[in-house]
């Protein structure tokens, strides 16, 4: 043991008093995971989508639609022309610009029933497709309420039932049912300005036939604690799995520097087992990435409010697991590559692939279906779906116990074929 | 075994159809240096290699005194061996001193007595006042004694080095030759590859001579030296362009350029025939120089090639 004890030492004095290693292993993923939280929401809500809207109606109607979607919460409106409109959506400014029509105001009431449809041209940034579904549904919700206010209100209604009484092509019948339903419209709008005198002016309309009731699922019963979804959590177990990945590379690279310079001959040449020079590595590359990714979170936590919302063991179970995975993988890293050199690029290319399948860089449930199903046969994808699941997903530790065999089954297999395939003898 | 304390017997690798060692013995005593002399690539570090356990032997093994083998005792018997590696073999980011008591410490040593020898061999290969100094910013004299130093410090009775001087100036390879004799002198028994001849003459008390993994000759210098047909070369400047046709009925006289090489076996009884025979051909001597025979003309003689070819 004392010789363990003695190697292991070394390994972790060498590595924290390695400027490079320690910027590259723990300042990395914090700069970069904070980055990535940010660009993703942070703690805070989503920033309005930036779109325009270009009235060239100008009627009561169209100013109202404007109004109601400078003051939609969701969106950032600016009015201009077309012609600036088009260009700032080509430019990435915004992200989609509404052109709404001259005859609007004239057409919409009528299309309602029917008549010729008045078209509003949307045109949109294609990098961001995704904002264009907000802005069309935003769009059609504020345009229907514009519209029907504007065509139920007491002028319109008057409109309409002239329309229908000098209509030529009704049969008498359906000409009285229509009169009588604006009828029954207009008592029920008179009813609700009497009510309410204040909101009178901006009474009727349709509206949306429900309300929602937005909840964050992701307190459990037992930690009810009033925290919001931190994107940082996300990101720094991505970038957390992604370094540590790599400095478990440079540890076997390590080992392949250590055979170049005799250093390995040096240690075989000892009285130690071959177990013990091979544990000894292992023990000091789990122990050093376990280290790491204690100190990344610390720090997520004290400057990014990242929390472990879910089993605090379960948390450092799944860190545990992943070190260990960790050290087994540079373990086989140092077994396959021949010289550091020809080994550091495959190796990297092998964990930024795992580190991408994993879910790292974006979460996993943005990937096609069968992409989800394939990236479960790599074991980045299990520690940071976990670290997810004991963070912001706040999920007992049991939800901790089948990553975290996965994991060791990973690491038990690389160790395996590192042990079956390590060179011992130069 | 008489009085050995470490036996070699017919030590055997081959990797694939290349047969680095075949069949190499060897025995060596306390207090005695074994000089293993060979070119680059004559099988001196996979020698080496099998003695300290780093390499498996197809054929053959080691036994040290008390009949202790790796098949037997590994840890054992690698307590009582020290090696040098060819390389700089340390961890230059950590202090020397911090080396020395890593590598104690994986030898089992207790920490005060860690303590003890490192001060011992710190102070023995002159980096007392550079103990808390990382070799990193050592020169390569000083990394190499330090490299000496960390193979010292379990207090082997064997010690391998494996070509300890490559690439360092003469003052370090003076102060590394003296701390290897006070070893010897200390008692421990040395075995030390080279490829310089140099080298060994001044160190070693038997020399084995390797060449493509097979043992030319060994002995003493003297020994060695008696498998020359002569002791001593005369070196004789002629006037204008040797004749070789002159030549001819005059044993072993070759021409080198302006220059004739004669083999002698004893220069004071058989210079002056040869000079007498020189001038019956009508060769005019302009000079002449002695020189004794080393141990490259030992090798060359028994292989036809140079040490450094």
């Amino acid at each position: 043991m004392q010789a363990l004890f003695a190697l292991v030492r070394a390994e972790l004095r060498l590595h924290f008093s390695n400027r490079r290693a320690v910027l590259m292993s723990i300042v990395a993923p914090i700069l970069i995971a904070a980055f990535f939280g940010s660009l993703f929401g942070g703690s805070s809500k989503m920033a309005g989508i930036p779109i325009a809207v270009v009235d060239l109606d100008g009627s009561p109607l169209s100013r109202s639609v404007v109004a109601a979607l400078q003051a939609e919460a969701s969106l950032k409106t600016t009015v201009t022309d077309e012609a600036d409109a088009v260009a700032q959506v080509r430019a990435g400014k915004l992200r989609a610009a509404a052109v709404l029509p001259a005859g609007l105001g004239e057409q919409a009431g009528g299309a309602m029933f029917g008549g010729r449809k008045p078209e509003i041209a949307l045109h949109y940034d294609p990098s961001q497709a995704s904002a264009l579904a907000v802005v069309r549904g935003l769009l059609a919700q504020t345009l229907m309420q514009e519209v029907s206010r504007a065509t139920f209100g007491s002028a319109g209604l008057e409109k309409l039932q002239q329309q229908v009484r000098g209509a030529t092509g009704l049969a008498a019948g359906q000409r009285d049912d229509l009169l009588k339903m604006f009828d029954a419209i207009g008592k029920v709008q008179h009813a609700d300005a009497a009510a309410s005198a204040a909101s009178a002016p901006q009474a009727g309309g349709l509206s949306l036939p429900y309300a929602t009731r937005e909840i964050e699922a992701l307190q459990s019963t037992a930690n009810a604690a009033p925290v919001a979804y931190n994107s940082y959590a996300h990101s720094f177990a991505g970038m957390g799995v992604q370094f540590i990945l790599m400095s478990g590379v440079e540890l076997a690279l390590g080992l392949l520097l250590m055979r170049r310079l005799g250093l390995w001959k040096r240690l075989r040449a000892a009285p130690l087992s071959r177990a013990l020079l091979l544990g000894s590595r292992f023990a000091s590359s789990a122990l050093i990435s376990l280290i790491i990714f204690a100190v990344i979170y610390a720090v997520a936590i004290a400057a990014f409010g990242v929390r472990v919302l879910g089993s605090p063991a379960g948390f450092a179970l799944v860190l545990a697991c992943f070190s260990l995975l960790t050290a087994s993988f540079g373990l086989l890293v140092a077994a396959l590559g021949r010289t550091p050199e020809a080994t550091r690029g495959l190796a990297i290319l092998a964990t930024l692939l795992m580190v991408m399948l994993g879910g790292a860089w974006v979460p996993a449930f943005i990937f096609p279906e069968w992409l989800q199903t394939i990236s479960l046969a790599v074991p980045t994808r299990w520690a940071v779906d976990a670290l997810d699941a004991m963070t912001w997903r706040g999920q007992p530790f049991a939800a901790a116990l089948l990553p975290g065999a996965v994991m060791l089954g990973f690491s038990a297999v690389f160790m395996g074929i590192a042990v079956w395939r390590f060179r011992w003898e130069e | 075994m008489t009085n050995e304390v470490l036996v070699a017997r017919g030590l055997r690798k081959a990797y694939g159809d290349r047969v680095a060692v075949h069949d190499v013995s060897l025995a060596l005593r306390p207090g005695e240096v074994l000089g293993l002399l060979g070119p680059n690539g004559a099988g001196k570090s996979t020698t080496v290699g099998m003695i300290c356990g780093l390499t498996a032997p197809d054929a053959g093994g080691v036994t040290l005194s008390g009949g202790i083998s790796l098949a037997s005792d590994e840890a054992g018997y690698k307590r009582r061996i020290g090696l040098v590696p060819q390389d700089i073999a340390l961890y230059e980011e950590l202090p020397a001193r911090m080396n020395l008591e890593l590598f104690g410490a994986l030898y089992g040593m207790p920490p005060d007595v860690i303590r003890r020898r490192a001060d011992e061999v710190l102070a023995m290969v002159g980096l007392s006042d550079r103990a808390r100094d990382r070799p990193a910013t050592f020169s390569g004299g000083m990394k190499r004694r330090l490299n000496i130093a960390c193979a010292l410090i379990h207090d082997p009775e064997v010690l391998l080095l494996d070509e300890p001087t490559a690439g360092v100036d003469p003052q370090s390879r003076n102060a590394i030759f003296d701390n290897l004799e006070r070893l010897k002198a200390a008692g421990k028994a040395l075995i030390y590859t080279t490829h310089y001849m140099e080298e060994a003459e001044r160190l070693a008390d038997r020399i084995v001579i390797v060449d493509h993994g097979r043992v030319v000759a060994s002995g003493t210098q003297a020994q060695l030296h008696a498998l020359l047909p002569a002791a001593q070369t005369l070196h004789v400047e002629i006037a204008g362009e040797p004749d070789d046709a002159a030549l001819q009925g005059l044993p072993g006289v070759t021409r080198v350029g302006r220059r004739l090489d004669a083999s002698l076996a004893d220069i004071a009884r058989d210079t002056g025939p040869l000079l007498a025979a020189l001038a019956a051909r009508g060769i005019q001597v302009r000079g002449l120089a002695s020189a004794r025979a080393t141990l490259e003309d030992v090798f060359l003689h028994l292989t036809g090639r140079a040490l450094r070819d």
